[in-house]
């Protein structure tokens, strides 16, 4: 389906502030105003735009951050959560876990442990690269996570 | 210099406003704004690389096709083109700068490895990338 550029643009401007500061609150009706649309339309078209709702969007930018800390600096988990936008340590660590399969003090310990170099890749699009591509919605993740294995004991009964 | 990359291009909605973003704003000079019918052929130089070309192009019939070119203009305006980098010598000066003549920033200057960065867009969506040059 085709957009108009000029909104494309300007649902870009919406995207663009939430990636600069994604620890903010974004509710619809704040992004809305940054692209001088109705709440309604700033959904369906951001949607339409980048294939995924705002709030996951925003979601998927937390994740990449923490991850991030997680890797560079030497912050407590808890001063990660609260860094990133998250109100709740249990939370952070229940959401972190469903989007990337990992606890964020286990990420910790691996990425530490594997030698990098963050200089062979500019900082900030190594960042758009890392962000988890979460093509479903977390409580959706969280549903088929279940089901695999619900699925996958039956079949070592059977 | 003889040999090597001359011109590489951008996609821009519009060359009239990308001209005076890139000269205008970032200080870009133009090299060659040339027409043929209905299409312009237009680059800009910057002022340290006299060998170098950026091209501000249009997508457009009949270069493209009409459905190409629509995709290709809301392909720019969502940001979804490739990266680009302008090095400086100071980053937070040259933000200073640029924000002061209205370039649309996305990032402010961040200090990381050794280096300090920001983000800003041209007005179609480009996205470029304000690099310290390491001394």
């Amino acid at each position: 389906m085709s957009q108009d550029p000029e909104l494309l643009r300007r649902l870009l401007r919406a995207k663009d502030r939430m990636d600069a500061a994604s620890h903010e609150e974004w509710p619809v009706r704040r992004l809305a105003r940054v692209s001088g649309v109705s709440k309604a339309h700033f959904a369906r078209s951001f949607k339409e735009a980048f294939g995924i709702p705002p709030h996951r969007y925003l979601l998927t930018r937390r994740i990449e951050r923490a991850k991030t800390l997680l890797r560079e600096t030497d912050l407590s988990i808890t001063k990660i959560a609260f860094q990133t936008g998250w109100r709740s340590l249990g939370t952070f660590g229940r959401t972190f876990c469903d989007v990337t399969g990992e606890s964020p003090g286990a990420i910790r310990a691996r990425e530490k442990a594997a030698p990098h170099d963050p200089q062979r890749v500019p900082a900030c699009f190594l960042r758009a690269a890392q962000r988890p591509d979460l093509t479903i919605a977390v409580s959706e993740k969280r549903r088929q996570a279940a089901v695999d294995t619900k699925g996958s004991e039956g079949k070592e009964i059977l | 210099m003889s040999q090597g990359v001359q011109v590489v291009g951008l996609y821009v909605r519009d060359q009239d406003e990308a001209l005076a973003f890139y000269v205008e704003k970032l200080g870009f000079r133009v090299h060659t704004d040339a027409r043929g019918g209905d299409y312009r052929w237009l680059t800009v130089q910057h002022p340290d690389q006299p060998f170098f070309q950026l091209g501000l192009f249009t997508p457009e019939s009949p270069v493209v096709d009409t459905a190409t070119a629509k995709t290709l203009r809301e392909i720019v305006a969502k940001g979804a083109m490739p990266p680009l980098v302008l090095v400086v010598d100071d980053c937070r000066a040259a933000y200073e700068r640029l924000r002061a003549r209205g370039v649309e920033f996305t990032q402010e200057p961040v200090a990381r490895f050794g280096s300090v960065d920001a983000g800003f867009r041209d007005p179609s969506g480009n996205g470029w990338k304000l690099i310290e040059a390491r001394r």
